[in-house]
């Protein structure tokens, strides 16, 4: 008997081992966590430290040449152009996606019967499967033509960013609100119902303020990933680095613009570390959002 | 009788909702198919791709993403098991699994291009591997650990407790009840979710860009010595694998025939995605009755 249960080193008959692997691989989380912000953040201000620049001139600025030479008044390196695009992007892509993806889970929860949920479901499962340069490429290849032809301008824009996005982001949303509906009391619905109130007064007075903690986390979590994404966004938006004044005006963001260049630019160079500096701006947004689901979780007083 | 009217008027508006997000789906993915199911052949499947001349296949694109998925998740597999087990087994709350918790959090909404930086300055500069295989896989460990945590703690979840606790009544100790009763139990789901996290494997580009790498050198098939450069088997080799070659092509690709090569590659990878989703489903209902019935 004692023999079979001894397996070399890793013998189940001790508790030891067992604990000692389970411990390291999750305190190898916590590492991974502290060298990425770690190196990230020391590549990511060697713009400020190194090349001298004011973080209120990188954030602040709109003038975005980093390979200016001196004599012309360059190099400089501001962001704002940037950051402005991945905001807006991320906005408009949550602000049409939130309330389709409410629909949806709602639809899936209450309202759907058991063979509209059965289309539903796998649905949105499969649209959280389409990889993103699928996605990018759709964009590419139907919406950027569409938008050209029907709306004018170049095709590539803000819309097409967003839009393309929005579908993204939608399976992010759905799944959480979803499972926040399917969590509330039963009873609640039934309250509401056996008090005289129609279905869709149930549905907004009773159920969707209860579920509120959802449809936040739900919201902040895709717009962490619309804030993130990078390729399906920089295939369609055209990447000029210019404001952008109208909704189809092509537009540039943090991510697209790390991705084209990083594997142009010298490692060292200013353009290079101003990159590193914008990646380190896309970490920090997304500990941010962190910090903002954990605060507002707490304060509702409701766990997911 | 105006609030039964809102009501109806309500319920069609949801009907409306959850339908378009299906027609957009179907209409996407038959696009694909459509566009890209006519180029596909086994010419195009095997065929390496061609920088500037028509004429291109994906050959080595297709066997590198495998390649790679095969790599990734022989790391991302055992870390990311052994850390599920540790939150559902043994974690007691304090501080530790506190900092845990958090670290997975953070780690799962890590943008994808922030891990593919972390890795062109870890494992790509500082470990002098240069554009390679290992970086690659590296970084998709970082990136679907904390999916491959959250997996194994829910299967594990589903686990009766008066299994455990019988487990532990016969004598057994709490590590040979999580190897013999706790992870067989919870096999099917984990299987399942084993799958799906191949899936995101496949269809990642952004955090390999800067770490696979975004071209692929010749490869030589019959050179099965993994030390040689031209082996496809080498892991220190740079590798574009089918995501990568999806968005370089689109973006700056040179070759006459893209629209072909495009759509064909974008078809390929949906079919591929598609039949991950779809085995895991099937694959774990399969387990699943054949643990219970037997």
């Amino acid at each position: 008997m004692k023999k079979s249960f001894a397996a070399g080193a890793f013998s189940l008959n001790s508790e030891l081992p067992g604990k000692i692997l389970t411990t390291g691989a999750a305190f190898l989380a916590i590492i991974s966590v502290i060298t990425i912000v770690g190196f990230i953040t020391v590549k990511g201000m060697s713009t400020f430290v190194v090349n001298g620049v004011s973080v209120k001139e990188f954030l602040f600025s709109t003038s975005w040449w980093p390979d200016r030479l001196p004599e012309d008044g360059g190099p400089q390196v501001g962001v704002l152009v940037f950051i402005f695009g991945s905001v807006v992007i991320a906005m408009l892509a949550v602000l049409f996606s939130a309330p389709l993806s409410i629909i949806c889970a709602v639809f899936m929860t209450e309202i759907a019967p058991s063979w509209g949920q059965r289309f539903l479901q796998p649905s949105i499962e499969l649209l959280a499967g389409i990889p993103s340069v699928v996605y990018g490429y759709i964009g590419l290849s139907l919406l950027v033509p569409f938008i050209r032809n029907s709306f004018g301008g170049l095709g590539f824009s803000i819309l097409a960013g967003f839009l393309v996005l929005s579908i993204m982001i939608l399976p992010t949303i759905v799944s959480v609100l979803t499972d926040s509906l399917r969590s509330l009391p039963r009873e609640y619905k039934e309250a509401a119902l056996a008090l005289g109130s129609t279905r869709w007064q149930a549905i907004r007075l009773v159920l969707l303020p209860a579920a509120r903690s959802g449809v936040i986390t739900g919201i902040v979590l895709g717009l962490a990933r619309a804030f993130g994404e990078a390729l399906a966004v920089q295939m369609v938006i055209g990447n000029m680095r210019k404001m952008p004044m109208t909704i189809l005006d092509p537009v540039i963001t943090l991510t697209s613009a790390i991705t084209m260049d990083m594997g142009n630019t010298p490692m060292g160079s200013l353009w290079n570390n101003a990159l590193w500096s914008m990646g380190l701006f896309t970490l920090m947004m997304s500990c941010f959002f962190i910090l903002v689901l954990r605060l507002t979780l707490r304060k509702g007083g409701v766990a997911r | 009788m105006n609030s039964r009217l809102v009501d109806r008027i309500a319920t069609v508006i949801f009907w409306a909702g959850a339908l378009v997000v299906i027609i957009i789906l179907g209409s996407m993915i038959s696009y694909l198919l459509y566009h890209g199911g006519k180029y596909i052949n086994w010419g195009f499947l095997t065929r390496p791709s061609q920088v500037i001349s028509a004429g291109g296949g994906i050959g080595p694109q297709i066997f590198n993403s495998f390649y790679l998925l095969v790599m990734s998740m022989a790391i991302t597999i055992p870390i990311g098991l052994l850390a599920g087990v540790y939150l559902s087994e043994y974690a007691t709350a304090n501080k530790f699994t506190e900092a845990i918790r958090l670290s997975i959090e953070t780690l799962n909404s890590l943008p994808s291009i922030v891990v593919g930086l972390f890795g062109l300055l870890v494992f790509v500069n500082m470990t002098g591997w240069g554009y390679s295989l290992i970086s690659g896989a590296l970084a998709l460990t970082v990136l679907n650990l904390p999916f491959m945590v959250r997996i194994t703690e829910e299967s594990i979840r589903g686990v009766p407790g008066s299994l455990r606790e019988a487990s532990l009544a016969l004598g057994a100790n709490q590590w040979q009840t999580i190897c013999r009763v706790v992870l067989p139990t919870a096999f099917p789901g984990l299987v399942s979710g084993v799958i799906i996290t191949c899936g995101r494997v496949f269809e990642e580009a952004a955090a390999l860009l800067f770490t696979a790498g975004m071209s692929s050198p010749p490869l030589d098939f019959s050179q099965w010595n993994i030390f040689n450069s031209a082996s496809p088997l080498n892991p220190f080799r740079p590798a574009e694998t089918l995501a990568v070659h999806i968005w370089k092509i689109n973006t700056e690709g040179l070759i006459p025939d893209l629209r072909r090569v495009a759509d064909g590659s974008a078809a390929v990878l949906i079919l591929f995605v598609l039949s991950f989703n779809l085995g895991a489903r099937w694959l774990g209902r399969r387990i699943y009755k054949r643990m219970t019935s037997t």
